[in-house]
């Protein structure tokens, strides 16, 4: 396995963002020392390296809190086989909260 | 590998809808959920032409998207409504004061007239007021009331015949569950109408009623409708919290669980004998009431006596009007 990294961007909208310091874009680099990204390694990289706190508002269960959708290249991730989804360099993956405001 | 559009039109789809399963390419979506809400509006007989129309307007996503499809429609289907838009200032700082210039956005984007009606000079207090005031345990209760009672007097001033408001498939189950679980069967029996009128209230009507919140979302996403996300400043409505991460849960097992909820709430029979309020009149404010006094002025009163701070009585549950 070759080392190197996976580039990416991530977004944050619908409120989610507020659990990120309010930063709606986070451009990432990921060591691909230990192999390939799915969605539910990135997510979980996101709870460990991204949060200081609540996390419990953005992971349930190795995945998102149900009522956070997610969109790769603006593809709903219920099309992309949800959490499996290989992540390929340049990437931009969408975390909308539905659940503030109304 | 991407996915086909369901309809065969040979465009990739971008989302799988909850409601039926099926997955849609953008413009096919943006015309499924149009057309549903068209349908919702025609088949309830919401709106008659000339009908002037005031969009409860808040910012946030439901409103944002309902000024949005309501404008659509009334230029595509020429329904021939007169639509405005009206929000209220509850007066919360770092939360409405923001909010309100995205529906000062809205009414530039979408050219409608927008009027802003605030409890400061309804009611003569802000929320951050009440808030000190009683704190932040019953503070919901005080801006429920008051933004209820607020917008009909709004839409009156405006001259409007019926208020549209952003309540969507989602809010309408989770009050099922929720009037179910507080046993309060009268508003069981009304919550999932399209429209809800009382005697001399004016009707509130919800084209929104059958949209899937997802869908309102990524409705709001790719067609880039602006709107305002922050979650109020003061306590969050705690039950409604747990309802709603309920069904959210259930949701993910079983994404028809929605509809299935209205469906039960709209197929409830109830027994006759079931006492509902009787509607009157305000004496203080002459608004539509169930008792002597309406709630708003009961809870107003309590403030200016300096009583609030005792907290909302459970008497003041029971007679909420819808």
């Amino acid at each position: 396995m070759g080392s190197g990294s996976l580039k990416i961007s991530v977004h944050f909208g619908g409120g989610a963002e507020i659990l990120f310091d309010n930063l709606k874009q986070h451009d990432l680099e990921l060591p691909l020392d230990n192999g390939t990204w799915n969605l539910k390694r990135l997510i979980a990289w996101i709870r460990d390296n991204k949060m200081k706190s609540k996390q419990e508002l953005f992971v349930k269960d190795d995945s998102v809190r149900p009522g956070i959708l997610v969109l790769v290249n603006d593809t709903d991730w219920d099309l992309l086989g949800q959490t499996d989804y290989e992540l390929c360099d340049g990437d931009q993956v969408h975390f909308i909260s539905t659940l503030h405001g109304g | 590998m991407p996915v086909s559009c369901t309809t065969n039109c040979g465009r990739k789809a971008i989302l799988r809808r909850p409601k039926t399963g099926t997955s849609l390419c953008k413009e096919c979506f943006f015309d499924a959920f149009e057309t549903e809400v068209h349908h919702t509006i025609t088949s309830g007989k919401l709106f008659f032409p000339g009908q002037v129309v005031a969009i409860g307007a808040s910012g946030g996503k439901d409103s944002t998207v309902l000024a949005y499809v309501m404008k659509f429609l009334n230029d595509k289907y020429d329904y021939k409504l007169n639509l405005m838009l009206l929000s209220i200032d509850e007066g919360i700082t770092g939360y409405r004061d923001d909010s309100l210039n995205t529906v000062k956005e809205n009414k530039n984007d979408y050219q409608l007239p927008l009027k802003i009606l605030s409890y400061q000079d309804l009611y003569g207090w802000t929320m951050d007021r009440v808030v000190e005031e009683v704190g932040k345990k019953n503070n919901c209760t005080f801006c429920g009331v008051f933004r209820r009672q607020a917008l009909e007097r709004g839409a009156v001033m405006m001259g409007a015949s019926c208020i549209a408001t952003g309540h969507n498939a989602d809010d309408i189950a989770e009050t099922v569950l929720m009037n179910i679980m507080r046993g309060d069967v009268a508003r069981l029996g009304r919550c999932c109408a399209a429209i809800t009128s009382s005697d001399g209230a004016l009707p509130r009507v919800k084209p929104l009623k059958f949209c899937y919140e997802k869908e309102i979302v990524m409705y709001a996403y790719f067609r880039k409708l602006k709107y305002f996300s922050t979650e109020c400043v003061y306590a969050p409505n705690a039950y409604r919290g747990h309802a709603r991460n309920f069904l959210k849960e259930l949701e993910r097992i079983r994404p028809s669980v929605i509809m299935d909820i209205i469906h039960s709430g709209e197929n409830l029979v109830f027994q006759t004998g079931i006492k509902t309020p009787q509607q009157g009149t305000c004496s203080s404010c002459g608004h539509v009431s169930s008792q002597e006094l309406c709630q708003a002025c009961t809870l107003l009163l309590s403030l200016n006596e300096g009583k609030a701070k005792q907290g909302v009585s459970k008497k003041s549950h029971k007679i909420r009007s819808t």
